[in-house]
């Protein structure tokens, strides 16, 4: 899942020209601020995997007066693959793997505590909120920096949104427990 | 960034209760506002903020507790200079609006100056920059009547801080706003706010909106409890 959008980012910052891996690498981190940053091999494994499906192919090497590097260009195939691939849907999230679903669930199967839990992360979803709000609304943030932070945001929000609502149906829960 | 100052805070509500006849609207709530700082205030519906926020505003006296402002208690100051004291410090933008509906945009804006001896034409002039910061534009003689909701919270919020006040008490200000337009009026407030030292009390239902403040106060059932205890309390 992760390989493949690697793939496909990779493919689209080749779009705009003819890149060597460490370029390739500042761009992505700069195009996508609030993503993890991409590891050096990672990049360089997945140059090499598009290479051999035919997605990319070396242009040549660049010095530039410092260690020689490796240029790659896109293909007409890789062209078509990242068309394809940016047209696309994807799935609605069908799948639950989240952390703090996970830790509410252990938590009430195991009789801990997750009203305290929930306090304690949504406190600190805040805080990130707040964090992204302010990197968002620095005079001078680029459209890279707000769309990226406005995503975060909004599936934190989301997150929120659905803590509120589990905390309030403990509550409810514990309620009709304690009438029984 | 948050230039909060330190110290003694700049309005402060201790122990408040207020009953409205059999319901219990507060029921012991106390909050800091540092100058400065903009706080959000959240909570489920009904559980005390508009009328925390009243109280805190000199709108409402409480049955109990006590409201502190710059040394005075507003609690007890006689009507006469509460009211002058809204009119110089204060802004306030009600949840349900409250423009009047006889005046259009731009003299709803001017009125606050109007009133505190600012001639017409110039308290025009500073109406319609307000207005225009907030993003209304071309919509100046527009009657309340007349304007969508979000014109109108534009139009309150506008109002509420053309008088360059200490403190801007706002409820709800972005509830009739999507998204986007949310973002450029809290952009608007919180830029405002941070460049004249503006304190904000920001109640909102949106985390997104609550995100713009230093931080976050919740109100449960009439109480205020700390921030990492915002969530619904298993009681
Ligand atoms: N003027 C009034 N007369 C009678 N009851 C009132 C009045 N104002 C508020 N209440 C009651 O006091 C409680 C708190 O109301 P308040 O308006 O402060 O809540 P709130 O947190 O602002 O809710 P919301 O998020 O829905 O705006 C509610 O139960 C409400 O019904
Ligand atoms: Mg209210």
């Amino acid at each position: 899942m992760i390989a493949m959008s690697t793939r496909h980012i990779l493919l689209g910052l080749l779009a705009s020209g003819p890149s060597h891996g460490y370029d390739l690498k500042r761009r992505h981190d700069a195009r996508f601020p609030q993503a993890r940053p991409l590891a050096y091999g990672q990049v360089y494994t997945t140059l090499q995997r598009l290479v051999r499906d035919g997605l990319a192919e070396v242009e040549g090497t660049d010095s530039d007066g410092g260690p020689e590097r490796t240029v790659y260009r896109t293909t007409d195939e890789g062209a078509r693959e990242l068309s394809r691939w940016a047209g696309e849907t994807a799935p609605p999230a069908p799948f639950v793997t989240n952390e703090i679903f996970a830790k509410v669930v252990v938590s009430i199967l195991g009789g801990g505590d997750p009203a305290a839990y929930l306090r304690a992360q949504r406190a600190a979803h805040m805080e990130r909120m707040r964090e992204l709000t302010a990197v968002k609304t620095a005079k001078g943030a680029d459209l890279a920096t707000v769309l990226s932070a406005d995503y975060a945001l909004n599936h934190l929000d989301a997150d929120l949104r659905w803590m509120d609502t589990t905390a309030a149906r403990l509550t409810t829960l514990t309620a009709e427990v304690d009438a029984a | 960034m948050n230039n909060a100052a330190t110290g003694e805070p700049l309005l402060a509500a201790r122990d408040l209760v207020k009953t409205h006849g059999r319901t219990s609207a507060l029921r012991g709530a106390s909050l800091d506002l540092r100058a400065g700082e903009i706080l959000a205030v959240t909570g489920a519906s009904g559980s005390g903020k508009s009328t925390l926020l009243h109280c805190l505003a000199g709108i409402v006296r409480p049955d109990r507790g006590s409201v502190t402002y710059d040394g005075q208690r507003l609690d007890r100051l006689p009507e006469k200079r509460l009211s002058e004291l809204r009119r110089t410090d204060f802004g306030v933008v009600f949840q349900f609006g409250q423009l009047i509906p006889e005046l259009t945009a731009l003299d709803n804006v001017a009125l606050p100056l109007m009133l505190a001896g600012t001639p017409r034409s110039r308290a025009h002039e500073r109406a319609g920059e307000w207005l225009e910061r907030f993003g209304v534009r071309g919509q100046e003689e527009l009657r309340p009547g007349e304007m969508s909701g979000g014109q109108a919270q534009r139009t309150a919020l506008a109002r509420a801080l053309v008088t360059d006040p200490k403190v801007v008490f706002a409820d709800e200000p972005t509830g009739a706003l999507d998204s986007l337009a949310g973002e450029q009026v809290m952009t608007a407030l919180a830029h405002t706010a941070r460049e004249s030292g503006t304190a904000v009390l920001l109640i909102t239902h949106d985390a997104r909106t609550a995100a713009y403040a230093d931080r976050e106060a919740s109100l449960h059932d009439g109480t205020v409890v700390a921030e990492d205890a915002a969530l619904e309390v298993t009681r």
